[in-house]
């Protein structure tokens, strides 16, 4: 149905070009002179309306875009501990893009409809000024090296990871195209694994050394599992092709590399249950769940399944182009106190005794 | 003066016989040459778009039967359902093939081509024979990546960075197979007509200027291309190296790029190799693609703002120390495309620094364009219009680069189509704006003939609305955590509430693709039956106007012109006039301008 209506739409527009083209060509036979394409002073001051009417059309499309979806999950609710950090410098960078934005393109625009061309006015020959020039490379230096400096403070932090603390060890391991977690175990710490070991006659799917006494305790998951308040650091392994660990809600994301571990580290704050009861995700739920209601409706009317409702959940998403089901590669995170987490934990089969003989 | 005008006589445009094939086939005039350009880069960007619209509609009705995918994409849309692969295919294929058909080949190629000779005062280019030869090894390209959407696994489909190991390997998609034999060898020929190209405009910019047109009277059109020329032929070799480093371990089983692979239930024996070696080899390329897309845009924008304002460019030594600031500064950030890819963070730092740099050259030229429009006599020919839209989205675009190449920042919108609204605003908009803009501007150099002026307004305007709904709501969905290339987001319930703004962005995206009908249709009438043109209809300061409306052989029928004066002379006090060409003699104790 949307299809056929967007041909139908595209099949409109074409007619109405189409007579626009007719009504043109008749003009321009009416017409003889040959500098008649130049624009005249008609044209200069249509057009120098228009512009401010762009100009408006801007404003326009920036206050209907923060007002309807301004409500931006990437600038407020982090749920670890470097999130507003990051949520800070990016709100600054915003205000100042912002108030950037608004004045340049009022200045664009608003030129290009006063100084409108007129026959017989003469332009200002105005062809350099040093300093004018000087303040316009000086203004941007200062803020760049502002926000640079943010950056690259914001940055260290994160990247840097701390071993001090006793971070919990966990492997993210990619494939085409689902995710695995290995933990490390009582020990924390993770067996050596490689590509070359895997044997999926012993269910030995990461290719984790069987030899490895620190391999023995390892738990293998599907589901990934962090309790609350305490640092993790993420060591990332792919089998195949370049996937991408994104973490929107942690405000992570890291590359996984076939050949190499690639890591980053974060402390969560938030648990799932938590974040669940702020009220901003209520609002997002509830917003979603009615869209979801709508189109159960549609789909039941055609003899589909309703859609399930949704609730809220961390996401690890992958990001980077992997092959044809890389629109569907995620896994489900769970932030929970650290009870709930040594409960699940217990629950969970050690490497050892998944193997198959 | 070089001996190469001497050579040629007055009068002398017959001087060897022409057939057809001479003339519009395998040409050497540049002339034409920038004509074949033209049409191909635009057949190709008609592909392009194309493309683009039925990502589009994918993503707004996904895995709806639509029978444009059925007719246009045949077995690749079972009754009218696009399939996940080709999905990928079309956003490898479309970005293929509008940054370096389209962007690289069809503006650089076409106005480089036509505006090199004609503004520096030359009778054609240093070498008519490589010219020739560049074009047709770009048709040649054009051709094999077309011809890619034909072999039987589908073209290449890892996106246009082609990344290995996905790239590499044929079990890892269909379209690594023969796809991407094709796409890496229409590549390879595509980056040697590249090379012959850039030569050749670098060797003429620097040996064939005519009398009295030193480098500071040059127009900042051909400092852009110029510069542009530089900077492929320091970069395109790395990416050429890449791709054969590529071929060598898809096709004899090097390790270059590759290491520890297991995929469908065996290991590969590749080991050693990284790909994180060949992502810093592709953006090696692959960031001063970006400028190599963008600083031919800006030159073109830079003689139209000037001539249509009826002022000098303002800062025109400032304009040339940006292109040159820009130019150098492209050549070292590429790093800022590989914050996430595991490479050191301490490198990361530095890419972030080197990145927001160029915030400052790209400040100054943004300052510099709006100080020009300031109590200037503005014309607001077509291709008026298209510059100052150009330095619009070039604003809008740029901005949020300060974001993305903020390597905190990064982590969390990178790859989200937050980075898809940022550069197809900042390089690709406004590239096709400073190409549209040169058409509309040389049309008359080009075909002699005039394009119709109200369909060129209803082309801007539609197209500049249209480009606003499709990149500006775009950022949002990216800041509320949406990856690209996903096929369809049905799987994320979390995305559903994004849906309604997919859907808009893609009524704008089929409303403007539509409306580029107007501008085709303008272009191949007007060709033909377009108003015949006066010589200088611009009234423009620049060379190519002194040159007679039928093209010759050679430019200029006499000498060719010496040169007096700066290209910017517009409302000089003192002249009749408010132009005053470079070829007019300063007055007696009428100053040049230390510029």
């Amino acid at each position: 149905m949307t299809a056929l209506l967007s041909i139908l739409v595209l099949v409109f527009i074409l007619v109405a070009i189409w007579q626009m083209v007719k009504i043109f060509d008749l003009t321009q036979s009416v017409n003889a002179r040959s500098d008649d394409q130049v624009a005249n002073d008609k044209d200069n001051k249509i057009n120098g309306y228009l512009m401010l009417g762009f100009l408006a059309f801007i404003y326009v499309i920036t206050i209907i875009c923060f007002v309807k979806y301004g409500d931006l999950p990437l600038m407020s609710n982090s749920a670890s501990e470097h999130g507003p950090g990051i949520d800070n410098l990016m709100i600054i960078s915003m205000i100042i893009i912002f108030f950037v934005q608004t004045v340049t393109q009022f200045l664009l625009h608003y030129f290009a409809f006063k100084y409108k061309g007129e026959k017989g006015k003469k332009a200002l020959f105005y062809a350099d000024n040093n300093k004018l020039e000087a303040i316009w490379t000086i203004i941007p230096v200062i803020v760049l090296a502002v926000l640079i400096i943010q950056g690259l403070f914001t940055w260290t932090t994160i990247m840097n990871v701390n071993e001090d603390n006793d971070p919990l060890v966990v492997e993210l391991y990619a494939q085409q195209f689902n995710w695995k977690a290995r933990y490390g175990g009582a020990d924390n710490t993770l067996g050596k694994a490689n590509v070359r070991l895997i044997d999926i006659n012993r269910a030995n799917i990461l290719g984790v050394d069987e030899a490895d006494p620190n391999a023995q305790d390892d738990v293998i998951t599907t589901e990934l599992h962090l309790p609350v308040g305490r640092p993790v650091l993420f060591k990332m392994r792919s089998q195949d092709v370049l996937h991408s660990a994104y973490m929107p809600h942690f405000r992570a994301q890291m590359n996984c590399v076939p050949g190499m571990i690639t890591q980053f580290g974060f402390t969560p704050t938030v648990t799932t249950a938590d974040m669940r009861e702020t009220p901003e995700m209520q609002d997002k739920v509830a917003n979603i769940n009615k869209i979801r209601v709508e189109k159960s409706k549609d789909l039941v009317a055609k003899g589909e399944q309703a859609l399930d409702l949704y609730t809220f959940d961390y996401l690890l998403l992958c990001n980077k182009i992997c092959g044809k089901s890389h629109y569907n590669m995620q896994m489900k995170i769970i932030v929970e106190t650290q009870e709930e987490y040594d409960a699940w934990m217990k629950s969970q089969k050690a490497f050892k005794d998944s193997l198959i003989d | 003066m070089s001996a190469h005008a001497d050579t040629h006589d007055a009068h002398d445009d017959h001087h060897h016989k022409e057939t057809f094939v001479t003339k519009y086939i395998f040409s050497q005039d540049h002339k034409m040459i920038a004509k074949q350009y033209l049409i191909t880069g635009t057949i190709m960007g008609v592909i392009g778009v194309m493309m683009s619209l039925m990502m589009r509609m994918q993503i707004a009705w996904p895995e709806e039967p639509n029978v444009i995918f059925q007719a246009l994409l045949g077995k690749w849309a079972p009754e009218g359902v696009m399939d996940a692969d080709i999905y990928l295919a079309l956003v490898t294929i479309h970005g293929t093939i509008m940054v370096f058909f389209v962007l690289t080949a069809g503006l650089s190629g076409t106005f480089s081509n036509l505006l090199i000779p004609l503004q520096i005062g030359a009778r054609d280019m240093a070498s008519g024979f490589l010219n020739m030869v560049s074009y047709w090894l770009f048709f040649i390209s054009s051709v094999i990546m077309v011809l890619s959407f034909f072999v039987e696994a589908g073209p290449a489909a890892a996106g246009w960075t082609i990344y290995p190991p996905l790239s590499a390997l044929p079990m890892a998609q269909g379209g690594s197979g023969a796809g991407m034999t094709l796409w890496l060898v229409s590549m390879a020929i595509f980056i040697a007509s590249s090379l012959l190209g850039s030569l050749n405009y670098v060797v003429t910019v620097i040996n064939l200027r005519t009398k009295g047109m030193s480098m500071t009277r040059l127009p900042l059109t051909i400092w852009a291309f110029f510069v542009t020329a530089i900077i492929g032929i320091v970069s395109f070799p790395v990416l050429l190296s890449a791709a054969l480093l590529l071929i060598m371990d898809r096709s004899f089983g090097t390790s270059f790029f590759l290491s520890d692979i297991f995929i469908q239930g065996e290991v590969l024996h590749y080991q050693g190799g990284s790909p994180v070696l060949f992502e810093h080899l592709f953006w090696f390329l692959g960031h001063p693609e970006v400028y190599i897309v963008l600083l031919p845009a800006l030159g073109i924008t830079s003689e139209i703002i000037a001539t249509n304002s009826r002022k000098p460019i303002f800062g025109y030594r400032a304009m040339v120390a940006s292109i040159l600031a820009i130019a150098f500064l492209s050549t070292i950030v590429w790093g800022h495309h590989m914050f996430v890819s595991g490479m050191n963070p301490f490198l990361g730092s530095v890419f972030t620094f080197t990145t927001l740099l160029i915030a400052i050259p790209s400040a100054v030229k943004a300052f510099n364009y709006i100080t020009t429009l300031w109590k200037g006599n503005l014309q607001m020919n077509p291709a008026m219009l298209f510059s100052i839209g150009l330095v619009s989205t070039f604003i809008t675009g740029g901005l949020t680069g300060i974001i993305l190449g903020d390597s905190a920042l990064d982590i969390n919108v990178h790859d989200t189509y937050f980075v898809v609204a940022h550069f197809h605003l900042v390089m690709g908009i406004s590239a096709l704006y400073g190409m549209f803009a040169g058409i509309y501007h040389w049309f008359p150099k080009m075909f002699g003939r005039m394009l119709n002026k109200n369909l060129g307004y209803i082309h801007f305007w539609v197209t500049a609305v249209c480009a606003y709904g499709v990149f500006f709501p775009m950022h949002f969905i990216g800041m509320a955590g949406l990856p690209r290339r996903y096929y369809t987001n049905s799987n994320f319930p979390l995305f559903d509430d994004l849906q309604d703004v997919n859907v808009i962005i893609t009524v704008f995206a089929l409303i403007g693709g539509a409306f580029q009908i107007v501008f085709l249709y303008n272009f191949f009438i007007s060709m033909f039956y377009g108003k015949k043109s006066v010589q200088n209809p611009w009234r423009s300061n620049t060379l190519e106007w002194t040159t007679p409306v039928e093209h010759i052989h050679g430019n200029w029928p006499g000498e060719i012109p010496h040169v007096h004066r700066w290209a910017y002379d517009y409302s000089k006090p003192g002249h009749d006039e408010d132009f005053v060409s470079q070829i007019v003699p300063l007055k007696e104790g009428e100053e040049e301008l230390q510029h």
